[in-house]
C-alpha cells in the first residue's frame, strides 16, 4: 500500500489554477521531494494532503484514507510542518513541545526516543522563548513538534527556506535518519541542490508536475549536450555566449556558464577560439553532466 | 480532559506574558470606571451666573440670596445694564443671567405679577436646560412660601426619587459601564486571540491535529470567562467602595447574571473571529460594532424611550440593554430572579444563537 | 568590478552592536570598493541583518567608525539615505497599486521630477518587458516579475550603493539568473552592490565575499581565493567548513 496516492488532482482559486492534473504516489518509508519555486503549487498540494483544503477534482489518499471523507483519522497520523514558522513565539521551547504533545494526547516522555536526535540539540535552550531562536533552531523545534505524536507520514512544506547552508545540511541528515526508521516523508523545497538528497523528486512549476523520477534518473533525461565554460569575466562571458546563433540556453552557474545548443553542439575548439577573439582570458571549457537545476530550467522553457 | 487543560494552560501563558493584554484586562475597567464616575457627571454644582437687578428691592434681594445659597450657583458678577449681558456670555464664564424687571416688588404687591427673565447659554443645551429648571424650582418654592402666609389653600408636592435618592449619575453609570466593559473585554479578547492564531499560522497546525473545533474554541475562550468574571467583581467592588453604589439585591444572583452576560459576549467574540482572519478587522468589528451600540443604544446614556421608533426597535436587539436592566434591578431595586426572568431568557437566547452560528461557521479546513 | 585600487565606498571600522548582553556585531572591519558586487554571507543569526540595518542608517551602532558613500553614519544619515537603495525579500511593492503607481511612488520619495519619473518608468518597463502590465495590480503579476521590478525600483534614483537582503529567496532558477543579470548590469553602471543570499552558487557571482560567523567576519576574499584557501570545490564547501568549525 502506498503511503500517499494522489490521482488527477486539480484545484482552482478565484484568480489562478493552483494545481493542474497532479498525480503521484509515495511509498512507505520513502523520502519524496517536491522541487519548485514559490507559487508552483506546493503549499496548496500539501494543504490538500493534510486535509486542510478540498480538491476540486481528483482523489487523494493518505495511508489509504480519503483526505475528504476520513480527514479526522488522517489528522491522527500525519505530522505537518507548515511553510510559515508556526509555533508560539511567546512560549518557551519546552512549553511548545509539551503543548503539541498534549494536543495529540501524548507526552514528551512517551515518544522521546523518536525526537531525541533532534531535540537534544536544542534542549540546552529549552527555557528560551521560541521567538528568540535562530532560524536553524526554529526548524528543529518545529520538526520535533511535528514528530511528537509518532506520525507515520511527515509532510514538510519548505522546512529549509531561509535557513543557512549548515543548518540545511543538518536538517537533511535528520530527515535521512527518520526515513530509515520507516516514516514516509514528503518535503517541498525551492533549493534545487537538495533534490539529490531525496529518493525521488517531482519537479513542479505553475501547478504542473514536469517530471517524477529518482534524481539520478532526472539528470539522465536531459536531452542535450552541455558545456561548462569559465573565464575571467563572467558577465561578458554570458553576453558573448548569448550572441552565438546556435546556442539554445546560456545560464550562469557560479563562476561558470552552462551552454547548450539547438542542434549539433559546437566543438570546444570553436568555442575557445570564439571567446579568445572576444578578448577573454583564462578560458576553461568542459563537457559536463547536467544538474537537476539544468533539467529544471530545460523543462521550464520547453513548450508544454 | 488533559488536552483541554494543556490548552488552557497555554492560553494563560499567552495572556500573562503580554502586558498589553493584562493592561486591557485589568487596567481598562478601573480607569474607565473612575473616569466615568468622576469626570462625566450630570449633576450641577457651582455654576456661575450674573444678575441684573433693575429693581434692587427686598424681594429681589431675597430671591437672589435663595438662588445663590442653593449650592448650585455662584455669583460671577452683578450687572448694571442690559448691554453687559452679551459681553458676560461672550467672556464664557457665565452660564446664565437672571434679570429682575424694574419695580419688581411693587408690581408683585399691586398686581400679583412680576417679571423675571432667565437667559441661559444654550451652546450647551443640556446644562442650560438643567440650570433653568433649577432656577424655576427655586422661584416657585419662594412663591409657595410667600403664599403660605396669605392664602389658606395650597398643594405642596412632596417628591421622592426611589432607588437613587440623590439622583446620583454614578448609579446609572456603574451598570452601564459594567455592560460595556464586559462586552468589550470578552468579545474583543476572544476574537483577537483566535484571529491571532490564524495570522500566526498556528491555527493550521491546530486544525491538522485531532482536536475538534469545539475543543479549540472552548480551550481558547475558557480563560477569558474566568478573567472577565474577575473584572465584573472589580467593577462591583470599585463601584461600591469608591462611589457608594449599593448592591441591594442578591450578590450571588448578580454574579450569575454577569457570568451569563460574559458567556453571551464571548460567543459573540467567537462568531466575529470565525468571520474574519485578521486581528485588525476583528478589532475594528469588536470596537465599532459592539462598543458604539452598547453605549448609544442600550439606554446607558440616552433613554431608549426618546429615540425614533426605528432606533427603538434596534435597541431590542442589543443584548447589553437587557443586562443593564438586570443589573439595575438587582443592584438598585433589590429584586429577585422572578423580576428578571424575561431579560435572562433573552440573554440565554442570544448566547445560544451566537454559539450555534459560530459552530456552523467554524471551518475544519482552511477555505 | 572589483579592483583594489578603486576608492572605498563603504568603510567599516571596529563596528560593535550589542543587544543587552548579546553581541550581534563584534568589532567588524571591512571596506567595500566602488562598483564591486560584495557578497555578505553568514549563518542565520550571525549578525548580517543587524549590520545591514546600521549601514542603511536604520539603527545606530554602539561604537565604531563607519562611512557609507563617503558620508558619516552618525552625522549624515539623511545624505546616506539619498544615496542608497534597499531591497529585501520582505520588502515588497504595494499589492494594491499598479506597476506604474509603485514606480511613481518610490521615485517620488527620492524627489525625482515628474518628467524624469515618466522617462525612467517607461525605460524600466521596456527593459523588463512589462509594458502591457503598466496598469496591472502588483498582486496580479507573477512573483518573478515582482522581484525584478522591486530591484529596478530600488535603483530607480541611481543610488551609489544598493543593499539587497536575500533578494532571490524562493524564486525559480531562471528568474534567479535573470535577476543576477540585472545585478551585473547595475554593477557595470557603477552601482556598488551589497548582497546577502543563502544560495551558495550566487556567492560565486560576487566579486568578493565575506563570511560572518557569530558576529565576526571570519573570511573575506574573492570566491576564487577563498576556495583555494580552504581547499574547497565550491563556495558551499567553504561556507560549511567555516561555519561548522565555529559551531562545534
Amino acid at each position: 500500500m502506498f503511503s500517499i496516492l494522489v490521482d488527477h488532482i486539480e484545484k482552482h482559486f478565484t484568480r489562478v489554477k493552483a494545481l493542474n492534473d497532479i498525480s503521484f504516489t509515495v511509498d512507505k518509508g520513502e523520502l519524496f521531494g517536491f522541487i519548485g519555486p514559490d507559487g508552483a503549487g506546493k503549499t496548496t498540494l500539501f494543504r490538500i494532503l493534510t486535509t486542510l483544503l478540498i480538491p476540486d477534482h481528483g482523489k487523494a489518499l493518505v495511508n489509504g484514507l480519503d483526505v475528504v471523507k476520513d480527514f479526522r483519522k488522517i489528522r491522527q497520523d500525519i505530522g505537518y510542518m507548515p511553510g510559515k514558522f508556526s509555533l508560539y513565539s511567546d512560549l518557551t521551547v519546552e512549553e511548545n513541545l509539551n503543548f503539541y504533545a498534549t494536543v495529540f494526547g501524548t507526552t514528551v516522555a512517551e515518544n522521546y526516543d523518536l525526537i531525541r536526535d533532534i531535540y537534544s540539540q536544542i534542549e540546552p535552550f529549552k527555557k528560551r522563548m521560541a521567538g528568540k531562536l535562530s532560524g536553524g533552531m526554529k526548524q528543529k523545534l518545529a520538526l520535533s513538534c511535528a514528530l511528537i505524536h509518532k506520525p507515520s507520514v511527515l509532510i514538510l512544506d519548505e522546512p529549509t527556506t531561509g535557513v543557512d547552508a549548515v543548518s540545511r545540511l543538518e536538517f537533511w541528515e535528520m530527515l535521512k535518519r527518520l526515513k530509515n526508521s520507516g516514516i514516509s516523508i514528503v518535503v517541498a523545497t525551492p533549493y534545487m541542490d537538495e533534490a539529490s538528497l531525496c529518493d525521488r523528486v517531482a519537479l513542479i512549476q505553475n501547478g504542473k508536475i514536469m517530471a517524477i523520477s529518482p534524481p539520478s534518473e532526472v539528470i539522465k533525461t536531459y536531452p542535450r549536450q552541455l558545456f561548462s565554460i569559465k573565464s575571467d569575466d563572467i558577465f561578458s562571458l554570458l553576453n558573448d555566449l548569448r550572441q552565438i546563433p546556435q546556442m539554445h540556453t546560456v545560464f550562469a552557474f557560479g563562476q561558470s556558464a552552462h551552454i547548450s545548443f539547438k542542434q549539433e553542439p559546437l566543438t570546444e575548439n570553436f568555442l575557445y577560439e570564439y571567446l579568445c577573439k572576444k578578448g577573454h582570458s583564462n578560458i576553461k571549457i568542459s563537457h559536463i553532466q547536467a544538474t537537476i537545476e539544468d533539467c529544471f530550467m530545460d523543462l521550464m522553457i520547453k513548450p508544454q | 480532559m488533559k488536552r483541554f487543560l494543556g490548552f488552557v494552560v497555554k492560553e494563560f501563558y499567552h495572556i500573562f506574558r503580554d502586558y498589553r493584554t493584562l493592561l486591557i484586562l485589568f487596567g481598562m475597567p478601573a480607569v474607565q470606571l473612575l473616569l466615568f464616575g468622576y469626570v462625566i457627571t450630570n449633576e450641577i454644582k457651582d455654576a456661575r451666573i450674573a444678575i441684573l437687578d433693575q429693581s434692587k428691592d427686598e424681594v429681589t434681594r431675597k430671591i437672589s440670596e435663595k438662588v445663590l445659597s442653593s449650592g448650585y450657583f455662584l455669583l460671577d458678577k452683578n450687572l448694571n445694564s442690559s448691554k453687559e449681558i452679551e459681553q458676560v456670555f461672550r467672556n464664557g464664564n457665565v452660564k446664565l443671567v437672571l434679570i429682575f424687571g424694574a419695580d419688581f416688588s411693587k408690581n408683585l404687591d399691586k398686581t400679583g405679577k412680576a417679571k423675571v427673565q432667565i437667559i441661559g447659554d444654550a451652546s450647551d443645551p443640556n446644562t442650560a436646560n438643567m440650570l433653568v429648571n433649577y432656577i424655576q424650582g427655586i422661584l416657585s418654592n419662594y412663591l409657595i412660601s410667600l403664599n403660605a402666609e396669605k392664602a389658606p389653600m395650597q398643594i405642596t408636592p412632596e417628591v421622592r426619587m426611589m432607588y437613587n435618592g440623590q439622583m446620583k449619575g454614578v448609579y446609572m453609570f456603574v451598570p452601564g459601564l459594567m455592560a460595556m466593559l464586559l462586552m468589550l473585554i470578552s468579545a474583543l479578547m476572544t476574537s483577537l486571540s483566535i484571529t491571532r492564531e490564524k495570522e500566526l499560522g498556528t491555527m493550521e497546525l491546530l486544525l491538522v491535529s485531532p482536536l475538534k473545533p469545539i475543543q479549540i474554541i472552548i480551550g481558547k475562550v475558557f480563560p477569558y470567562v474566568f478573567l472577565a468574571f474577575l473584572d465584573a467583581c472589580i467593577i462591583i467592588i470599585l463601584g461600591n467602595t469608591v462611589f457608594g453604589v449599593p448592591v441591594v439585591g442578591s450578590v450571588a444572583l448578580l454574579l450569575l447574571e454577569s457570568l451569563l452576560f460574559i458567556c453571551m459576549a464571548l460567543s459573540l467574540g467567537i462568531l466575529i473571529s470565525t468571520t474574519t482572519s485578521s486581528q485588525q478587522i476583528a478589532m475594528m468589528l469588536s470596537l465599532v460594532a459592539l462598543m458604539l451600540p452598547t453605549i448609544l443604544l442600550s439606554g446607558f446614556i440616552f433613554p431608549v424611550e426618546n429615540m425614533p421608533l426605528i432606533l427603538q426597535w434596534l435597541c431590542y436587539f442589543m443584548p447589553p440593554k437587557y443586562f443593564i436592566t438586570i443589573i439595575k434591578s438587582i443592584m438598585l431595586q433589590g429584586n429577585g430572579f422572578r423580576y428578571i426572568v424575561f431579560e435572562t431568557g433573552i440573554l440565554v437566547g442570544f448566547t445560544l444563537l451566537f454559539i450555534l452560528l459560530s459552530v456552523k461557521k467554524f471551518k475544519v479546513r482552511l477555505s | 568590478m572589483y579592483s583594489p585600487e578603486a576608492e572605498n565606498i563603504i568603510v567599516v571600522k571596529d563596528l560593535v552592536k550589542k543587544f543587552g548582553s548579546f553581541v550581534a556585531n563584534d568589532r567588524l572591519s571591512f571596506e567595500v570598493k566602488k562598483g564591486e558586487i560584495f557578497g555578505f554571507l553568514g549563518a542565520n543569526g550571525a549578525g548580517k541583518t543587524t549590520a545591514i540595518k546600521i549601514l542603511c542608517g536604520l539603527s545606530y551602532p554602539n561604537s565604531g567608525e563607519l562611512t557609507v558613500g563617503g558620508f558619516d553614519i552618525y552625522k549624515e544619515r539623511e545624505k546616506i539615505k539619498k544615496n542608497i537603495g534597499y531591497m529585501s525579500q520582505r520588502f515588497s511593492l504595494y499589492d494594491d497599486l499598479t506597476v506604474f503607481e509603485n514606480i511613481r511612488f518610490y521615485a517620488g520619495i527620492y524627489g525625482l521630477r515628474r518628467r524624469v519619473i515618466e522617462e525612467r518608468a517607461s525605460a524600466l518597463m521596456e527593459k523588463l518587458a512589462m509594458k502591457e502590465s503598466r496598469n496591472m495590480l502588483i498582486r496580479d503579476i507573477p512573483l518573478g516579475w515582482k522581484q525584478k521590478l522591486a530591484f529596478s525600483v530600488a535603483i530607480i534614483h541611481h543610488p551609489k550603493i544598493v543593499f539587497l537582503d536575500e533578494p532571490t529567496g524562493g524564486v525559480d532558477p531562471i528568474t534567479r539568473r535573470q535577476f543576477w543579470d540585472m545585478i551585473f548590469e547595475a554593477s557595470r553602471n557603477g552601482i556598488t552592490v551589497f548582497v546577502t543570499t543563502h544560495y551558495m552558487d550566487e556567492a560565486e557571482y560576487c566579486d568578493r565575499v565575506s563570511i560572518m560567523v557569530d558576529g565576526k567576519i571570519s573570511a573575506l576574499n574573492t570566491p576564487e581565493n577563498l576556495k583555494k584557501q580552504y581547499d574547497a570545490e565550491s563556495m558551499n564547501d567553504v561556507f560549511l567548513k567555516l561555519a561548522r568549525t565555529k559551531v562545534n
